[in-house]
């Protein structure tokens, strides 16, 4: 099973990660506020994660740290 | 096993970039090169004017702030002091690199110094707050042409790569863009090939990457990734300009 860390204070909600990945795993978490202001990227469903690292590639901040 | 992490030349810090901005997927590709070739002890960088003003935070290896558009001149002397263990690139914008930075691209290129040029083509002046640029495109509305670029008044955009292509000098020439994983990838096949061509002692190498800038274009993220695909790949064909050593020209 592929293993997704985040470093949420760094992302800035831009959402490119959502889009990019093919299984849906990620979501902008609507309750959630970072330190910079921004609704960060959490895994919905990381069971789902194939580990492919699509989000981390379109990542422009380079939050996404994958393992699998 | 981790399958993706942040490459160890690109500094711990956050990037002042705009969410969605493409600036930070080159600059980590452009990491990722140094990484992979095991050079970040022998590569000096030259940092642009513009957005990427303050790239010199954002590599681990040693960086210098040029001019406003002098980084390929910057990169010359650099590479001329030691051009046998120093690595050089420079990370322009288009308003650096195709405005005021004109001349120093075009005779570097001419020269065919051997140094790596990283030219990031987002078609607007970002940092200034979204001007034309010399890149804007035939129509484009921005702050200082509010009914799209009149091309009878300001004349056309200037498209480097194949400009550039008509010079006997340079190397290598390719034009990617960072608007899907796929075109990702690419790009960093053509960056390491600009970075390796440096290594063997070819010549000028230019990577040109068509970035996004959401805020000054007025979109989401999303959109202006589709944007690049609609409107700036028709205008600037993605590709190979030339390939010295592998006998390309021009491919149109």
């Amino acid at each position: 099973m592929a293993k997704l860390t985040f470093r949420t204070d760094l992302c800035k909600g831009c959402g490119l990660c959502v889009d990019a990945c093919p299984r849906q795993v990620l979501r902008l978490a609507a309750d959630k506020i970072n330190k910079k202001g921004h609704h960060p990227v959490e895994a919905a469903d990381e069971a789902a994660c194939i580990g492919c690292a699509f989000c981390a590639t379109m990542c422009p901040d380079c939050i996404i740290q994958v393992e699998r | 096993m981790i399958v993706f992490q942040k490459p160890k030349s690109l500094a711990d810090v956050p990037l002042h970039y705009c969410p969605g901005c493409t600036h930070g997927i080159v600059h980590r590709l452009v990491a990722e090169v140094i990484d992979e070739l095991g050079i970040e002890g022998r590569t000096i960088g030259i940092a642009p004017v513009g957005c990427s003003v303050m790239a010199y935070d954002y590599f681990n290896c040693d960086m210098i702030e040029a001019a406003h558009g002098r980084a390929p001149a910057v990169a010359t002397g650099v590479k001329r002091a030691d051009p046998e263990h120093h690595i050089v690139f420079t990370y322009q914008g288009d308003g650096d690199l195709a405005s005021i930075g004109m001349a120093e691209t075009v005779h570097a290129a001419a020269r065919n110094e051997n140094i790596t040029v990283i030219f990031i083509n987002n078609a607007i002046y970002g940092m200034t707050g979204g001007q034309m640029a010399p890149t804007s495109l035939p129509g484009q509305v921005t702050q200082t042409s509010p009914y799209g670029r009149d091309v009878k008044q300001c004349g056309y955009p200037v498209k480097v790569c194949e400009m550039l292509a008509e010079l006997e000098g340079p190397e290598y020439l390719e034009r990617v863009t960072v608007n899907s994983v796929k075109n990702v990838k690419n790009a960093k096949k053509a960056i390491k090939k600009a970075f390796q061509n440096q290594l063997d002692g070819k010549g000028f190498s230019l990577v040109e990457v068509l970035s996004s800038c959401p805020t000054n274009w007025g979109m989401t993220p999303q959109k202006a990734l589709q944007w690049i695909d609609e409107k700036m790949i028709p205008y600037y064909p993605l590709g190979v300009y030339k390939d010295r050593s592998a006998g390309t020209e021009v491919s149109k």
